[in-house]
């Protein structure tokens, strides 16, 4: 990526834009404190730890993704049209925008730079399992792999499988341990 | 369009890269961008259909070698001209040469309150839905100019309807002005070996949201090889 020339671009645009009144400088400090600091993962982590520990609220997530999230505080811009969908040991999921970069901003923030990487976009679809073992998971060979491509509005979440061994931790231990890769579906937790 | 940032099944790109949960941005520029697109949203000018058709119709050789905030910025000054917010020579000169059009700018607040309220993209459905989960459809063969969110290597395809998600803006009208024309929106399976052949992954399903256009049912005896999913 050369990317050469972007910078100066992005300043030339900013103070035109100020000069115009077209945007307000601190409501672009605004913007980016939202989504650098207070917007991320750990609200998606949240979510997935409440599904494993109250069976009444994995099955509002499981019928109404957007609400069930809702009920935690989150939802917005990104967010409007949420479906989740369960990892079991038959079946593993991976979320992909293979056009763009759609992405559940309100559960997992920003998208890393990979996700938005003709790499990943252009093999998640084709070569899952390729993709994952360029972050070191390994599937069993009978595990279904369901790959959704993000055409639309909706936005998908992940909710991987509770490790083993977790009986004695609380919702917060248990968030604790859930990744934003492992909401995407390219890790294992 | 078929444009380069339909991607899914190109080849040669190389492994993908992960990246810690705690990067987020690699240079300032990119949270000013960011910043700017979003903020941008106030002055309601453009859609985000018509914003992302400004992203996938710049030239493959450019889509393909920029970075992904850096796509963000040759978009959004293509919608700054096309909408008439800002001229073309202003943008090369670096400079504004003189006060904008009456458009509506975020304070912080009323930026913080757009984000959480979002803007849900589901409308009253313009009749029922003609698909139900479960039902074959082959995705339709279309090669528009303009935007679409059909993605070239699932046009075409035997699949199944697995979710059925209500009546949405249809992007391939609303990208161009030609209004929102809600349509039932659905997700529909493929297997592996449908969507790439013989040697694909036999444990393979991919699924895309895909609205009525985009979609005719499968009803013939000929045509029930997607219920083997």
């Amino acid at each position: 990526m050369s990317d050469h020339g972007i910078p100066e671009k992005v300043e030339a645009l900013e103070s035109i834009l100020v000069e115009k009144g077209y945007v307000h400088p601190e409501t672009l400090d605004a913007i980016v404190t939202t989504y650098d600091e207070d917007v991320g993962p750990r609200n998606g982590a949240k979510v997935v730890a409440r599904s494993w520990v109250d069976p009444a609220y994995r099955e509002r997530l499981r019928a109404d993704a957007t609400a069930a999230i809702a009920e935690l505080g989150y939802g917005g811009r990104q967010g409007e049209h949420m479906v989740a969908v369960e990892n079991s040991p038959d079946e593993h999921h991976l979320i992909v925008c293979t056009l763009c970069s759609c992405y559940p901003w309100p559960v997992l923030g920003l998208p890393p730079t990979w996700y938005k990487s003709p790499a990943y976009r252009s093999r998640a679809v084709l070569d899952p399992r390729g993709v994952l073992a360029d972050f070191g998971v390994t599937l069993p060979e009978t595990t279904r792999i369901t790959v959704h491509d993000s055409t639309a509005e909706v936005r998908y979440l992940v909710v991987p499988m509770r490790p083993e061994g977790t009986a004695e931790l609380d919702e917060e231990a248990l968030a604790a341990l859930v990744t934003r890769d492992g909401m995407i579906g390219t890790a294992l937790l | 369009m078929n444009g380069a940032a339909d991607l899914g099944g190109m080849m040669g790109f190389g492994p993908v890269v992960p990246e810690p949960e705690h990067e987020r941005f690699h240079a300032e520029w990119e949270r000013r961008i960011l910043a700017l697109v979003l903020a941008m949203g106030a002055a309601r000018r453009w859609s985000i259909d018509a914003g992302r058709f400004a992203r996938e119709s710049l030239p493959p050789s450019v889509y393909l070698t920029s970075s992904y905030y850096a796509i963000w910025t040759l978009g959004l000054e293509r919608l700054l001209v096309a909408a008439g917010l800002v001229e073309a020579d202003e943008l090369a000169g670096g400079r504004s040469r003189g006060p904008g059009a009456e458009v509506r700018a975020w304070s912080p607040d009323d930026a913080r309150a757009a984000f959480a309220a979002g803007s849900p993209y589901t409308r009253p459905a313009p009749g029922p839905a003609r698909f139900a989960v479960g039902d074959a459809v082959r995705t339709r063969v279309l090669h528009p100019t303009g935007h679409t969110r059909l993605p070239r290597y699932a046009r075409g395809k035997q699949g199944t309807v697995e979710r059925v998600h209500g009546a949405h803006v249809l992007p391939d009208s609303n990208a161009h002005g030609r209004g929102e024309r809600p349509e039932w929106l659905y997700s529909v399976r493929f297997t592996g070996r449908e969507l790439w052949g013989d040697a694909a992954d036999p444990t393979l399903t991919v699924s895309i949201d895909a609205w009525d256009s985009y979609l005719d049912p499968l009803a013939s005896a000929g045509d029930v090889g997607a219920h083997a999913l």
